[in-house]
């Protein structure tokens, strides 16, 4: 990495797999290649004496805890950072297992994209279809495929193409619109940073290459305007007695002055007055921008309510359906009691149904399911306390998403995502 | 300026293409920062920043005071004093809270400060359990404080690759590991039982590249100990440690003027220095954009027996 730009785009991913697959192997070389790893680190988890990346036991570096270590498993997501002249990268780093579908849930939440590797001499298993299936439930925008060991197959053209359709056709099925293959020897170090000699026919990116373009926006800019309310600022000082600021990050959408908007669940109507930062006031702001706005009017807005353009409001409603992934020890079931947390607000629900739960390994719907354990998913209706507005996850992951509570414990119980 | 202020408008005037929604990376890890810190305010009874005069700390409340502009900061900072701090960072300090016009709470264990407790005598875990973990314990408890801002980041330790950006602690302050809350999206649990707490990272997707990027870009004021010059050093095994201060050098240590810088800074005792030439904010990133080494290695206290992960278990940042 040489001397950081600093107008470089910020890139989350997800990467999933187990270490049979090779993912060790290949986030080694990413992190070794584009010093995402310093060598004190790596030294202190050497297995042997090897150069560069091959001697590292990634799973080490990455697997912090000591209760990791002695049991050999990975417990818990690791966050690691990489960047490269182009690019930084936030990399959540999943363990592949499927107990573990609550720590992929919670990985891939906050990534734009997601990497899964498949043992080219194995091709598209269970578990491939159980993350496939996954990421598409989370609305990822970019799935990105590392057939790896293709040293093994001899770097044949024709097996990794065999796999690239059934992915393909499994992908299309899962509402998964942007697929990249690419062919991959983490072993040999060929098509992650540098090309290798092997696979003169494969005429794509490498999966660096791939990282460094694929498009990161998200498009939040281009839905509609949400603004959730963090936190109403009235300092009362000397400077400022009469200030009243309400704070936020725009979760999708964009804004200016003079905008007319509507203030939701209440549904009062005022126009933006000023969009405010300690870096001056602005003409436009845009998602996902932290701001301040002031209205034209005096009307009561307190944090959990939302700011939006007053001809594109989302839903407002007291019962609501959501694809739900259980992470609680105690199984989701009907008639219990939950809070759930969706953008700023708090409010009490009862999931008064379930409707199904997705067996996760053949994707198919039990309909006679009375309760969620942990880590299974499936589809709840649910009743709240008070209205909430929404949107459709589908239609906006920002203001589609909620977490469950268990309001006795405290713990997060449950992702959930609006359907 | 990173947000777009006036200078970004005029040249949306010159550039007649249509305005690009784009913000760099650095703009969007801001932007997260200022999120977490408005939710943190917002849920808690009683926050405090906790505030270590190092670089990570002059961030933390640089953002800090974005995020609740124009209104002033709506909580105390917090200075955990060792006693052993060099003399720079305390100045530092003072002069910088007074500038922002922050509250400053400074908390001493002055108990184990009054009977000697120095890490040479009682061992570097012992000194740092009193005057370091001890200490904030004490103060937390002291404010009441329900929530502390830490400026952690996940790329310093492989035990912080995990943290949470809400670490939950019981009582004691301790942290579980095995009993931390999945955080999912940019929802925040932050629902605690009497009695218990939160240490809330907003910097935790920073690195260390990020964070001297963002002190250039936003001119943030930082202790001139990060800048290179010639300072009396001794070398202790592969450590340049400090040697303004002679009762802690060993027997037969010879101090010497080596041209030297900090790269992250603790107590005096326990931080080693880096030989370096660089003498300005560019300088010092270039330098670490080359670096092969991590920035804690220079930390004595994390080398050894008692890891991080003990040390946050019992209580610690």
């Amino acid at each position: 990495m040489s001397i950081a730009k600093q107008d470089i785009e910020l890139l989350r991913l997800v990467t999933v797999g187990s270490v049979d697959d090779g993912k060790s192997t290949l986030m080694g070389r990413l992190l070794y290649d584009t010093k995402g790893a310093f060598e004190d680190q790596l030294q202190a988890v050497r297995k042997d004496e090897g150069e560069g990346a091959d001697g590292i036991d990634l799973a080490q570096l990455t697997d912090g805890l000591a209760a990791e270590r002695e049991q050999g498993i990975t417990i818990d997501v690791a966050y690691r950072y990489f960047a490269t002249p182009r690019r930084k990268f936030i990399m959540a780093d999943c363990p592949g297992h499927e107990q573990y579908t609550r720590n992929m849930v919670t990985g891939a939440s906050t990534a734009n994209a997601a990497v899964i590797l498949i043992d080219a001499r194995k091709g598209v298993l269970q578990q491939t279809r159980r993350h496939t299936h996954i990421i598409s439930l989370l609305g990822l925008p970019h799935l990105i495929v590392a057939i790896n060991k293709m040293d093994l197959i001899d770097y044949d053209e024709a097996t990794f193409l065999q796999i690239k359709e059934e992915l393909s056709e499994f992908c299309a099925r899962q509402n998964i619109h942007d697929l990249i293959c690419i062919p991959v020897s983490a072993l040999a170090g060929d098509m992650v940073v540098e090309r290798g000699n092997n696979m003169p026919w494969y005429e794509g990116k490498t999966v660096l290459e791939t990282l460094e373009t694929i498009d990161v926006s998200g498009h939040l800019d281009e839905n509609e305007f949400r603004f959730p309310v963090q936190y109403v600022s009235r300092p009362q000082t000397k400077e400022l007695p009469d200030f009243r600021g309400f704070m936020g990050r725009i979760a999708s959408g964009t804004v200016k002055p003079g905008d007319e908007i509507l203030q939701l669940p209440a549904g009062k109507r005022s126009k933006i007055k000023e969009i405010i930062t300690f870096d001056g006031n602005l003409d436009e702001a845009f998602a996902p921008q932290s701001v301040t706005l002031t209205l034209e009017d005096e009307i009561d807005i307190s944090r959990g309510d939302i700011i939006v353009h007053a001809d594109k409001p989302p839903h407002t409603a007291k019962e609501l359906k959501a694809i739900v992934c259980w992470m609680g020890e105690e199984p989701l079931s009907p008639h219990k009691k939950y809070l759930i947390k969706h953008t700023t607000n708090t409010v009490k629900a009862m999931v008064s149904e379930i409707n199904y739960r997705t067996d996760i390994n053949e994707l198919t719907r039990d309909e006679s399911a009375n309760e969620l354990a942990m880590n299974e998913i499936g589809k709840v209706s649910l009743k709240l306390m008070k209205p909430l507005t929404f949107d459709r996850f589908e239609d906006n992951r920002a203001t589609g998403n909620f977490i469950i509570i268990d309001s006795f414990t405290n713990n997060t119980v449950g992702a959930a995502m609006i359907c | 300026m990173l947000t777009s202020g006036k200078t970004d408008n005029s040249i949306n005037m010159i550039d007649k293409t249509m305005p690009q929604h784009k913000l760099t990376q650095l703009q969007e890890l801001e932007s997260e920062s200022i999120h977490i810190m408005r939710e943190v305010v917002a849920e808690f009874r009683n926050p405090v920043m906790m505030y270590s005069v190092g670089k990570d700390s002059s961030v933390m409340l640089h953002l800090a005071r974005k995020a609740f502009y124009p209104g002033p900061l709506p909580f105390p900072l917090l200075h955990v004093d060792t006693g052993y701090k060099f003399q720079e960072m305390y100045e530092f300090r003072d002069w910088y809270v007074k500038k922002v016009g922050a509250k400053l709470i400074v908390h001493r264990n002055e108990d184990a400060i009054s009977k000697g407790m120095n890490p040479n005598e009682f061992g570097v875990a012992r000194c740092c359990g009193a005057l370091k973990t001890g200490a904030l314990l004490e103060a937390l408890e002291k404010g009441g404080y329900d929530a502390a801002f830490g400026g952690a980041r996940r790329d310093e330790e492989r035990s912080r690759a995990k943290e949470r950006v809400y670490s939950m602690r019981d009582s004691f302050g301790q942290w579980d590991p095995k009993n931390q809350r999945p955080e999912l999206w940019n929802l925040y649990n932050g629902r605690i039982h009497d009695g218990e707490s939160v240490r809330a990272f907003p910097i935790s997707n920073w690195t260390e590249m990020d964070v001297w990027q963002y002190i250039k870009e936003e001119n943030i004021p930082i202790v001139p100990l990060y800048y290179a010059k010639e300072r009396p050093m001794v070398e202790r095994g592969n450590h340049l440690i400090p040697a303004e201060n002679s009762q802690f050098l060993l027997e037969g240590e010879e101090p010497k003027l080596v041209m030297s810088r900090y790269r992250t800074l603790g107590c005096m005792p326990c931080t080693g220095a880096v030989r370096s030439s660089a003498t300005t904010i560019e300088e010092i990133i270039e330098e670490a954009s080359i670096a092969t080494r991590s920035e804690r290695e220079t930390r004595i206290i994390d080398h050894g027996s008692n890891s991080m992960e003990d040390k946050k278990k019992e209580g610690y940042f």
